[in-house]
């Protein structure tokens, strides 16, 4: 992503090229999945029936995409309008995230035209019915509040005025879906207790998604904050980004005690010197991803230096992508697994083109220092 | 700044805590089903010691339900090495030193099924009798109940395009033209019976009672995961025969904190943002006036 958003200052730099490659060579793997099926294109098997998609594409796309209704809520709830210049790239961002989570379900899906089945048969007990519901109606709600962008672009007066009316209330029920799938995310394994290792099993276990989600959120903001100055030469002023890297300790700390306290009441605290390669990745995820970015976070040097609090905030994502990989992959019992090469085709293909339209969205409409929608 | 800090802090422990509270509150959930009714459901009894393992069952579930033979690279009908897609039931042989034990796998039909809890659209269901069936027309393939069971017994079709989750139905379909489930009606033995679980949950303890000696003293499936329709008698261990070890708790009691908490997750979420930014708003005005 470093080396597309940066080269995108030439029309068709090397950047541009690779990232097309890997969206066609994703198409080809689409064209394999959608008429041979998930066997001849994935190494799913009985014994590990969710992959990479999910893992990656779902689970990591929308916990990456949690900055929308974290910033969104420092903005318009509780009005501390100086961060209104992230936003709008936040909530692209956002947007770009939960399109990928959705279309990754498509092809994850045994029988993808069936996707409309949670709307008529409901199971309100299956957390997964709730993650359904709620990425849903969160891509709409994304979807409008993303609109006001295309509404100036092309001058749409009446539309826009109508998006700008009912902001509060979309923000509002966005944060209220996010606290909901994001949470319901981690729900969705409650059910294995058995099957998922005891280092990252605990009941809390929704309550540690949704913690982590608004932390890599807020690491996401300057993440790609960073990236967009260096690609558009659009710099938001360092002090914005550095108030953002002040809060993050504080989310990770309480994600850190929880998480810890919840080892120690289970009693599961003496896995972690097993040895084995499961708490092994435990301490990796939680000292590189949590406590080191603490430390970092908390120093008004880094937060200063644009540069180190980019490393920063890659920890961070880092750190909460080693996290549900351990969850819904590496720490879950089941056959031996490594995605093909078409897994991993399509889930670089999706990626790329989100990126493309990432770039082409930038260059293109009001996202950079776009008018304010509050005023 | 600091004062812009700290109510981000309130907002974050705020949150916190209304999920903590929302689970809190959410203690008195109703269970998804009663187990207690189970005594008059249909039922399965394996016995290892009856068992020869000339695997007439895994033959007669194959016929009835018309599932393809697995073969071997040259296409000469082969013995399957796991339950599949379209291996519902499947005899193995456990063997070490002087010990040895032929054993029976099939779906358990659980008493509160986390497969049941698990599916999103409803396609597995338990149904009034006591089986849990599945509805091919509800699935939509996220296999979620493959990764939730914790016998490991939904199996995919995954070389198909339009593929479904295959097991062991209890051949219900048999039952509405009153017969019985084809391996059981196929067991020359009597390894293999069914009647209703109090019946048999009986007989299971009258048997280890008569010969102590002779069988472990557990019935498997009596208080497993909340308890099963398929019960087992057996004089090896369990854990030899591939039956992990599970405490009496269904698994959707794991689940069910956490989904009755949704409610509360959405009126705290939502008071707490709208009082928010109610108090913010009336803020911002008291400093322009
Ligand atoms: S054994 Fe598995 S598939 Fe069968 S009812 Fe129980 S949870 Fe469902
Ligand atoms: S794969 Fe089908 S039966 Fe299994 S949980 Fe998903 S929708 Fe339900
Ligand atoms: S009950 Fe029917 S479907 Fe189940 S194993 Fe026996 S024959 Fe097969």
């Amino acid at each position: 992503m470093a080396v597309a958003a940066r080269a995108e200052k030439r029309p068709l730099s090397i950047g541009t090229v690779i990232l097309w490659v890997l969206v066609i060579a994703g198409l080809w793997s689409s064209y394999i999945r959608f008429t041979q099926g998930l066997g001849a294109a994935t190494n799913l098997s009985d014994g590990r029936p969710w992959g990479l998609w999910i893992t990656f594409d779902v689970l990591i796309g929308i916990a990456l995409a949690a900055g929308g209704f974290t910033l969104a809520a420092i903005v318009y709830i509780f009005r501390l309008e100086r961060f209104y210049p992230l936003l709008r790239p936040t909530i692209l961002t956002a947007f770009l995230g939960y399109g990928l989570a959705a279309t990754a379900i498509m092809f994850d899906l045994g029988l993808p035209w069936r996707i409309w089945h949670p709307l008529v048969y409901w199971n309100i007990h299956s957390p997964l019915f709730e993650v359904a519901w709620c990425v849903m109606t969160y891509l709409t709600v994304l979807a409008l509040e993303v609109s006001p962008v295309v509404f100036e672009k092309f001058n749409l007066k009446g539309p826009l005025n109508l998006v700008r009316a009912i902001t509060i209330p979309l923000v509002i029920v966005g944060i209220v879906l996010s606290t909901m799938h994001q949470s319901s995310l981690g729900s969705v394994f409650l059910i294995v207790p058995y099957r998922l290792h005891g280092l990252w099993y605990t009941g809390i276990l929704p309550i540690l998604f949704f913690v982590s989600a608004v932390a890599v959120g807020l690491a996401m903001v300057i993440f790609e904050s960073s990236l967009s100055a260096s690609a558009f030469k659009h710099r938001v002023k360092q002090g914005i980004l550095a108030e953002v890297g002040s809060y993050i300790p504080y989310v990770l700390g309480l994600y850190l005690v929880l998480n810890l306290g919840a080892l120690v009441v289970s009693g599961d605290v003496t896995l972690l010197f097993e040895g084995s390669v499961a708490s092994l990745l435990y301490l990796l995820e939680i000292i590189g991803g949590v406590i080191i970015p603490i430390v970092l976070f908390s120093m008004p040097s880094v937060r200063q230096n644009r540069k180190a609090l980019f490393r920063a905030a890659f920890l961070v994502i880092v750190g909460v992508l080693l996290n549900r990989f351990n969850v819904s992959l590496f720490g879950l019992g089941g056959a031996v697994y490594a995605p093909s090469w078409m897994e991993f085709a399509v889930t670089a293909g999706m990626v790329s083109a989100g990126v493309l339209i990432y770039m082409f969205t930038i260059n293109n409409f009001p996202v950079l220092g776009g008018s304010s929608d509050a005023h | 700044m600091a004062v812009d800090r700290r109510d981000f802090l309130k907002l974050a422990g705020a949150s916190v805590g209304g999920l903590l509270l929302s689970s809190a509150v959410s203690e008195q959930a109703s269970a998804v089903s009663d187990a207690g009714m189970a005594e008059t459901d249909v039922s399965m009894l394996y016995d290892t010691t009856k068992c020869v393992g000339c695997k007439a069952c895994q033959t007669a579930c194959r016929d009835w339900n018309k599932t393809a033979p697995e073969v071997d690279s040259s296409g000469i009908y082969d013995t399957p090495q796991d339950l599949s897609g379209d291996t519902w039931t499947l005899i193995q042989l456990y063997e070490e030193g002087p010990s040895w034990s032929f054993v029976k796998h099939q779906c358990m039909h659980c008493l509160d099924p986390a497969c049941v809890a698990a599916c999103p659209v409803a396609a597995l269901q338990k149904s009034e009798e006591g089986p849990v069936t599945y509805d091919a027309t509800r699935c939509f393939g996220c296999r979620y109940c493959m990764i939730a069971c914790p016998f490991h017994i939904p199996k995919y079709q995954w070389d198909t395009n339009a593929p479904l989750i295959r097991k062991c139905t209890f051949c219900t379909d048999r039952m509405a033209q009153d017969m019985g489930p084809a391996c059981v009606d196929a067991c020359p033995t009597g390894a293999l019976v069914w009647g209703n679980r109090g019946d048999l949950l009986a007989d299971a303890h009258a048997r280890i009672a008569e010969n102590p000696d002779k069988y472990v003293d557990h019935v498997y499936g009596e208080h497993e995961a909340g308890g099963t329709l398929a019960i087992y008698l057996s004089h090896v261990p369990f854990e030899k025969l591939d039956f992990p070890a599970l405490d009496s708790e269904p698994l959707p009691k794991q689940t069910e904190l956490a989904m009755a908490s949704v409610p509360g997750i959405i009126v705290g979420m939502g008071a707490l943002m709208s009082g928010v930014y109610y108090a913010k708003s009336r803020g911002e005005k008291g400093k322009e006036a």
